[in-house]
C-alpha cells in the first residue's frame, strides 16, 4: 500500500515538474526559432537598411526591405492610445474606486471585465464597419482608414487593462492618506490629484506599460482599420504596423521576402522584452 | 539528472508531435490539396461531388495562399496545390501546372457610383495615381479611393499584371481578404476595388471593361481582358498516389465543367 502511495508521489512530481518546464521549454523554443529564422534577412538586408530603410516593398522586381514605416508607425499608434487612453481609463478607475456608488461601481467594473473579453477581430469588426466611414465624414477625407482609426480602436482597447490596475493601485493607497488631505481641508478633487495618484503612481504606471504592450502587439483590429499600405506614417495617411506587416504577408510570402517577415517579428519581440523589463524594473522598485 | 530526464521528455513529445503532423498527406484514400483562397469555390464543389461518388476518398483543402500551396507541393506536404497565379520560371523546373478553370476579376465600385465602363488604360491610370478624380472617367467630383489585397496576393499579382501597374499601384487599402475588399468598396461611395467574380456580391457595383460585362461566356471566349487561370500544381518528378491522380483526372475532364460554372468561374474552353 505504502510502496503504491509512493509510486503516485513519485510519478506526479515528475509529471509537476515536466509541466513547470514546459513554459520555458516553449519561451526558449520561440525564441531560438525568431533568432535563427529572423537574423539571417538582417544580414542579407543590412541592419541599417532594414531598420531605417523608409521604403517596403518586398514583392516588387527590385525589392526593397526597410521597416522603419512599421516601427514608427507602431510606436506612433501605442503612443496616440496611451495619450488618449490612459487620461480616460485613469479618471474612470479613480470614479469606480473613490466616487461611485458600490452598485454603480460594480455595474462599471462588469463592463470593463466584458470590454477586456471581446476579443479583437470584434473590435476590428466594429471599428471598420462603424468607426472608418465615421473618420471619414468628420474629417471630410476621401478614406477614413488610417493611423487615427487605428489609435481610437487601440484607445478602446487598452481600456481594461488601464482601468483594472489602475483601480488596484488606486484602492491600495491607505485610506489614512485620503481622510489626513480632507482634514486638512483639501477638497475631494485635490485629495484625488494630489495625493491618491501620486500614491499610486507606480500601479498606474505598471497599467500604462501593460497599455504599451497590449497595443503593440495587436494585429487583428489595427490591420482592419489601418488601410494597411507601407506608407511612412501620418495621422490621416494608411499606415502598416509591425504586426500587420507580418500578419499580412507571411500566408503567401516566399525567399527573402518571408525571412524579411520572421526578422519583422524579431524585431517586434524584442520591443515587447523591453517592455516587459521596464515592467519588472517598475514592478521591483516598488517592492524597495 | 531528474531535470535531464524532464527536458528530454518534452524534446522527444514535441518531436513527437511534428512528426504527426507531416505523415497525414500521403496517407491512402486522402487527396490533400493546398493553396489559393481565390480557389476555394471550385475546389469545394469539385471536391464534394468527387467525394459523394467515391465515398472511400476524401479531399482536403487548406486555404494558405498560392504561394503556400506551390511551397506545400515542392516540400510533399499535399497531393496537389492550387495557385491562382502562373508558376515563375524557377518553380516550372520542378513543378507542373494545369489550367482547370478560369477567374474572371471583377473592378468593383460603390452603387452610387455613376461610373459603367472604364478602359484597361482608365484602370491602369487610376490605380497608378494619374487619375485622382471621379469625373476624369465621367464619375462625379470626387478624389478616388484605391481599394487593393495585400501584396502577395494572387487576385493583386494577376489584376496588376492584367492592367501593367506592377508596383505601380498607390492604394490607399491594402486588405487580407476578398470580403473586406466588397465590403470597404461598399461602405466608400468613392472606392474602387477588385475581386474574384465568383465572390462578388450585390452591395457592389461590377464594372465593364472596355465595353464587355464580366460573364460566362466573355471570359471564355477571352473578350473580358481582366482574367486568370486556376491552376493544379504538382511535382514533376513524383508520381500522384492514385486517389490524388483519380481526383486530378477528373477535375480537369468535361464531367467538372458544370461544377466549375457553380463555382462562380469558368471552365477551360476544350
Amino acid at each position: 500500500m505504502k510502496k503504491a502511495a509512493n509510486f503516485i508521489e513519485k510519478a506526479m512530481n515528475i509529471i509537476f515538474t515536466l509541466c513547470g518546464f514546459l513554459a520555458v521549454a516553449f519561451v526558449i523554443l520561440i525564441t531560438g526559432f525568431l533568432l535563427t529564422s529572423g537574423m539571417p534577412a538582417i544580414g542579407k538586408i543590412g541592419i541599417t537598411d532594414f531598420l531605417f530603410g523608409t521604403e517596403w516593398a518586398s514583392t516588387a522586381a527590385t525589392p526593397s526591405y526597410g521597416i522603419l514605416p512599421f516601427i514608427l508607425t507602431s510606436v506612433y499608434g501605442t503612443f496616440g492610445a496611451i495619450i488618449i487612453g490612459v487620461p480616460l481609463g485613469l479618471m474612470c478607475a479613480i470614479f469606480v474606486a473613490k466616487m461611485a456608488k458600490t452598485s454603480i461601481a460594480k455595474t462599471v467594473r462588469t463592463s470593463v471585465d466584458l470590454l477586456s473579453g471581446i476579443p479583437s477581430v470584434v473590435y476590428g469588426l466594429v471599428g471598420m464597419i462603424i468607426i472608418v466611414p465615421l473618420v471619414r465624414e468628420a474629417f471630410n477625407l476621401p478614406d477614413g482608414a488610417n493611423l487615427f482609426s487605428a489609435i481610437i480602436v487601440l484607445t478602446v482597447m487598452i481600456l481594461p487593462s488601464v482601468i483594472s490596475v489602475s483601480e488596484t493601485a488606486i484602492r491600495a493607497v491607505p485610506k489614512e492618506y485620503e481622510e489626513a488631505s480632507l482634514a486638512l481641508g483639501a477638497t475631494k478633487t485635490e485629495t484625488v490629484f494630489k495625493v491618491i495618484v501620486p500614491a499610486a503612481k507606480s500601479g498606474i504606471l505598471t497599467s500604462v506599460v501593460l497599455g504599451i504592450g497590449r497595443s503593440i502587439g495587436e494585429a487583428m483590429a489595427v490591420m482592419m482599420v489601418s488601410g494597411n499600405v507601407a506608407n511612412m506614417p501620418g495621422l490621416f495617411k494608411s499606415v502598416r504596423f509591425l504586426t500587420t506587416a507580418v500578419a499580412s504577408e507571411m500566408s503567401y510570402s516566399s525567399g527573402l521576402q518571408r525571412e524579411a517577415l520572421f526578422s519583422i517579428a524579431l524585431v517586434l519581440f524584442v520591443f515587447i522584452l523591453i517592455i516587459n523589463l521596464v515592467l519588472n524594473l517598475i514592478v521591483k522598485k516598488d517592492k524597495e | 539528472m531528474k531535470k535531464i530526464i524532464s527536458i528530454l521528455t518534452v524534446v522527444g513529445l514535441l518531436m513527437a508531435c511534428f512528426t504527426g503532423c507531416g505523415s497525414t498527406s500521403t496517407e491512402d484514400g486522402i487527396v490533400a490539396t493546398d493553396g489559393s483562397t481565390s480557389m476555394e469555390k471550385v475546389i469545394g464543389y469539385l471536391s464534394e461531388v468527387y467525394m459523394e461518388e467515391n465515398s472511400d476518398v476524401k479531399v482536403t483543402y487548406n486555404p494558405t495562399g498560392s504561394g503556400s500551396g506551390i511551397q506545400a507541393v515542392l516540400e510533399s506536404r499535399c497531393d496537389i496545390g492550387l495557385s491562382s497565379r502562373d508558376l515563375k520560371d524557377e518553380e516550372k523546373a520542378e513543378l507542373n501546372g494545369t489550367v482547370v478553370a478560369i477567374d474572371g476579376i471583377a473592378v468593383i465600385v460603390n452603387p452610387e457610383n455613376p461610373v459603367k465602363d472604364l478602359t484597361i488604360e482608365q484602370i491602369a491610370g487610376l490605380y497608378k495615381g494619374e487619375i485622382t478624380n471621379w469625373s476624369e472617367v465621367g464619375g462625379a467630383d470626387a478624389p478616388v479611393v484605391l481599394i487593393g489585397r495585400e501584396a502577395a496576393s494572387g487576385t493583386r499579382d494577376g489584376f496588376e499584371t492584367i492592367t501593367y501597374t506592377e508596383d505601380l499601384c498607390k492604394y490607399s487599402q491594402e486588405l487580407t481578404s476578398t470580403g473586406d475588399v466588397v465590403q470597404t468598396v461598399a461602405s466608400n461611395p468613392n472606392a474602387i476595388g477588385y475581386a474574384s467574380v465568383a465572390s462578388v456580391k450585390d452591395t457592389v457595383k461590377m464594372l465593364d471593361v472596355e465595353g464587355v460585362a464580366p460573364t460566362t461566356e466573355t471570359i471564355q471566349n477571352g473578350t473580358y481582358k481582366v482574367q486568370r487561370d486556376f491552376i493544379f500544381v504538382t511535382k514533376k518528378n513524383a508520381v500522384l498516389t492514385d486517389a490524388a491522380k483519380a481526383f486530378f483526372d477528373f477535375a480537369t475532364s468535361e464531367a467538372a465543367d458544370d461544377l466549375i460554372v457553380k463555382a462562380g468561374a469558368v471552365p477551360v474552353a476544350r
